[in-house]
């Protein structure tokens, strides 16, 4: 009954067929089929992009209705090469799932794929997804570290669409009334500045901080932003797990003493971005690490004009942010994919970004639309923002993703929540990730 | 006066004997063969439809589970293209290694569906026992009580979810903050109320209709001799309610056993405290490793087969109908007869 989960079909007959219906097509496919069926020299030979045609563009639900108009857009200036916005659920797990089950099929209905940053390496090491051309894109005008989200072992597999990075939400009004003039840098003046604001009658029964540290992606995020910003990893460039070291360990006591010692608020281990995003506009927080989504709806709760962005603090000066937003990438099994490469670099362009910056409000990957007078009058955040990023490090870049960050969830929430000492989860962990990479 | 013994088959109707004579009477035993040719030919589109849905994804997840994720060619950086062949080993690791996590989805599910089913059958009557009461208003009763059943699995989970918040309505009815919806046994406690609320109803909707089916005769013969309402309600309606109130509690222990999205989304994935085989499968097939994530679903396969079977012939919970089979039976009988 529950048994039909999968989707086993016999991989090599559906792809000898595949080659085969091209050929008799005509031949336009020969070398994306050749190309994609090489299992071993992706880091070599780069593949040829062929084929101009309709082809399809594959993302999470468009809330924010920007897109469409976007690829309107391009299929007014190209009425040969339309391009189809196909509209997956808006959970990220959901749509992760409906992308493999189609590169498992090998099916050419998607053709460009928008894929959350930490799926790369695994979408790259199954060929799921086409190694590009560097040339082809601008990416020396990109921020380096979103940048690096889109590749795997060094080649270049997706082109960044959009980025995140985690600041520093904090109380201007209560700041000032406490007598603190600057935004924290390091944890330990976080905590100075909390007890001066608490001291403030109306700040009684404040909490001090929270960020997401329910056990789910968001914990991922946040552990690894305080262990990199204790000078720790959590894996290396290579992907090797390196997180039972003293660095480490710092980071991981930042929060778990935070959460004994009441700067972390108890019901911190529920909160996901809403929750927190809630608490700290209804006064509860004087400091919120959150995205740069909620920049915009605070303004329209009672804190509006009472609060503003910093870099995230870390141990010993400013910490580094784990990045979110999407990336670009081209599936190993579709057709026409030099309009597919052609769109790709229409859609990431900086006009478009921008677009996507004023309507989605995502963040874009390129350097100087951070410094544009312009958009720092609309989004004030932007300069905070291009230091959180330029400062941030990627989560774990690995093939086993999934096992990876659920192993970081477990160890850490169950030290945040007291099971177990911060030593004893980054032993564990550490064991844990080794087990899982290993795989 | 408690010996108030029913005649086998008053809940089939008394129709039943005249029909089944009838046709017995009318049908000429040569036409068998020939009727049979048909009846083949009639059901073969069922069949057909049922090995295309449920016999074939069995068989191909049966396969599936013989098989091992894929490797990483630490050389190229590439996953392999095809899963090796591991016989059993998907099944034997749950005696070893990876077993810890199995385990403990095996008796997480088995926990829900024991504690959730007892408390839905216990409320569910209930429930039915006040919808069958006639009094004024009985609608709204009935179609309050109904309508926790009527909302999406999914949707009740979410709003359990902000019953649950830290701030939520719970901790404020208590007065005390717990925080459901983290590890421990209070996120099972979360799971059970929600789960209860939304499917006690079920259990209510077939109890009410197998009270409906009660003569009220039997109630006058036991209230003439002198039996009180907790003695009418175990010696009379529970007996005889028996039959649906077994269809609806295997029913409830089959979805029990299955249970996914309330968890999933009122605690969360990754949870242990309320992690079932249904949830561990589908994140093992998320993670790409299709053969243990069908080798767990198989087993839930079993394990809901078993029960399902245990139901029928231990407590004979009558799924095709008693009536039904007691008629096939008897057909069976006379042809045999005829035939000899």
């Amino acid at each position: 009954m529950t048994t039909t989960k999968t989707s086993p079909t016999s991989r090599t007959t559906t792809r000898a067929l595949r080659c085969s219906a091209a050929l008799a097509a005509g031949g336009l496919l020969i070398t994306a089929c050749s190309s994609s069926a090489g299992t071993d020299s992706g880091q070599s030979g780069a593949p040829s992009f062929e084929g101009r045609g309709p082809i399809t563009y594959v993302a999470g639900k468009d809330t924010t209705g920007s897109v469409q108009p976007m690829i309107d857009r391009w299929n007014k200036q190209h009425p040969k090469e339309k391009v189809t916005f196909i509209q997956l659920p808006t959970d990220p797990d959901a749509q992760r799932r409906q992308m493999i089950q189609n590169a498992e099929t090998k099916s050419d209905a998607y053709t460009v794929l928008s894929l959350d940053v930490v799926w790369t390496s695994e979408f790259a090491a199954h060929q799921w997804i086409d190694r590009l051309p560097q040339e082809r894109f601008p990416l020396s005008r990109m921020l380096k570290p979103v940048v690096e989200t889109a590749k795997y072992r060094g080649g270049l597999y997706a082109v960044p669409g959009s980025s995140d990075g985690g600041m520093l939400y904090y109380r201007t009004d209560l700041l000032k009334k406490a007598g603190v003039s600057q935004p924290p840098v390091t944890w330990d003046e976080l905590k100075a500045a909390c007890a001066k604001v608490k001291r403030l009658p109306e700040a009684k029964d404040m909490s001090c901080y929270a960020g997401q540290f329910q056990k789910y992606e968001g914990l991922t995020v946040n552990f690894a932003e305080a262990v990199n910003s204790a000078g720790g990893t959590v894996t290396d460039a290579k992907g090797t797990p390196d997180v039972d070291t003293p660095e480490a360990r710092k980071g991981l006591d930042f929060l778990v003493g935070s959460a004994k010692d009441g700067t972390i608020p108890a019901e911190g281990v529920t909160y996901q971005e809403e929750d927190g995003r809630q608490a700290f506009q209804s006064g509860k927080l004087v400091f919120l690490r959150n995205w740069p989504y909620m920049y915009g709806l605070a303004a329209n709760s009672g804190i509006k004009g009472k609060y503003a962005v910093a870099p995230l603090p870390g141990l010993n000066g400013p910490g580094a942010s784990s990045l979110g937003g999407h990336n670009m990438a081209l599936s190993s099994f579709a057709k026409n994919k030099a309009t597919a490469l052609d769109f790709i670099k229409f859609f990431t362009s900086e006009e478009n970004t921008a677009t996507q910056l004023k309507k989605a409000s995502a963040a874009p990957p390129y350097a100087s639309q951070y410094d544009d007078k312009t958009l720092i009058a609309q989004y004030p955040y932007l300069p905070v923002l291009k230091e959180s990023i330029l400062r941030a490090v990627p989560r774990p870049r690995v093939v086993q993703y999934g096992d990876v960050t659920a192993a970081v969830q477990q160890h850490a929430y169950a030290a945040l929540t007291g099971d177990k000492s911060s030593a004893q989860a980054l032993k564990d962990l550490q064991a844990a990730l080794r087990k899982s990479v290993a795989q | 006066m408690t010996k108030t013994e029913i005649p086998p088959g008053v809940d089939a109707g008394p129709s039943r004997e005249p029909v089944t004579r009838r046709r017995l009477a009318g049908k000429p035993a040569r036409a068998t063969a020939g009727s049979g040719r048909l009846a083949a030919l009639l059901v073969s589109p069922t069949l057909l439809v049922l090995s295309i849905v449920v016999i074939y994804p069995t068989l191909m997840a049966l396969k599936e589970s013989l098989y091992g994720p894929k490797g990483l060619d630490p050389a190229t950086g590439f996953i392999s293209d095809t899963e090796p062949f591991v016989a059993l080993k998907n099944y034997a690791d749950i005696f070893g290694a990876a077993g810890e996590r199995f385990w403990n989805a095996f008796w997480n599910t088995t926990f829900f569906t024991v504690v959730t089913v007892g408390l839905e059958t216990v409320i569910g009557v209930a429930m039915a026992l006040i919808m069958h009461k006639a009094f004024r208003g009985r609608g709204f009763v009935r179609a309050g009580i109904l309508i926790p059943w009527a909302v999406p699995t999914a949707i009740s989970g979410l709003l359990w979810r902000w019953i649950f918040n830290s701030d939520g309505v719970a901790n404020a009815l208590i007065g005390h903050q717990i925080l459901w919806t983290t590890e421990g046994f209070h996120a099972k406690v979360a799971v059970i109320v929600a789960e209860v609320w939304k499917t006690a109803p079920f259990i209510g909707l077939l109890v009410l209709a197998g009270l409906q089916v009660i003569p009220k005769e039997v109630y006058e013969a036991a209230r003439l001799d002198g039996a009180r309402p907790p003695r009418q309600f175990w010696h009379i309606t529970l007996p005889l309610v028996k039959p649906a109130l077994l269809v609806a509690v295997l029913f409830r222990c089959m979805d029990a056993l299955r249970m996914f999205d309330l968890p999933y989304i009122l605690v969360g994935a990754q949870k242990h405290s309320v992690e079932t085989l249904s949830m561990l499968a589908q994140n093992e097939a998320s993670n790409v490793r299709f053969g243990p994530a069908s080798a767990y679903a198989v087993l839930l396969f079993l394990y809901v087969f078993l029960i399902a079977l245990a139901f029928v012939r231990l407590l004979g919970a009558d799924l095709v109908g008693e009536g039904a089979a007691r008629r096939r039976k008897k057909a069976g009988r006379r042809r045999m007869e005829v035939t000899a």
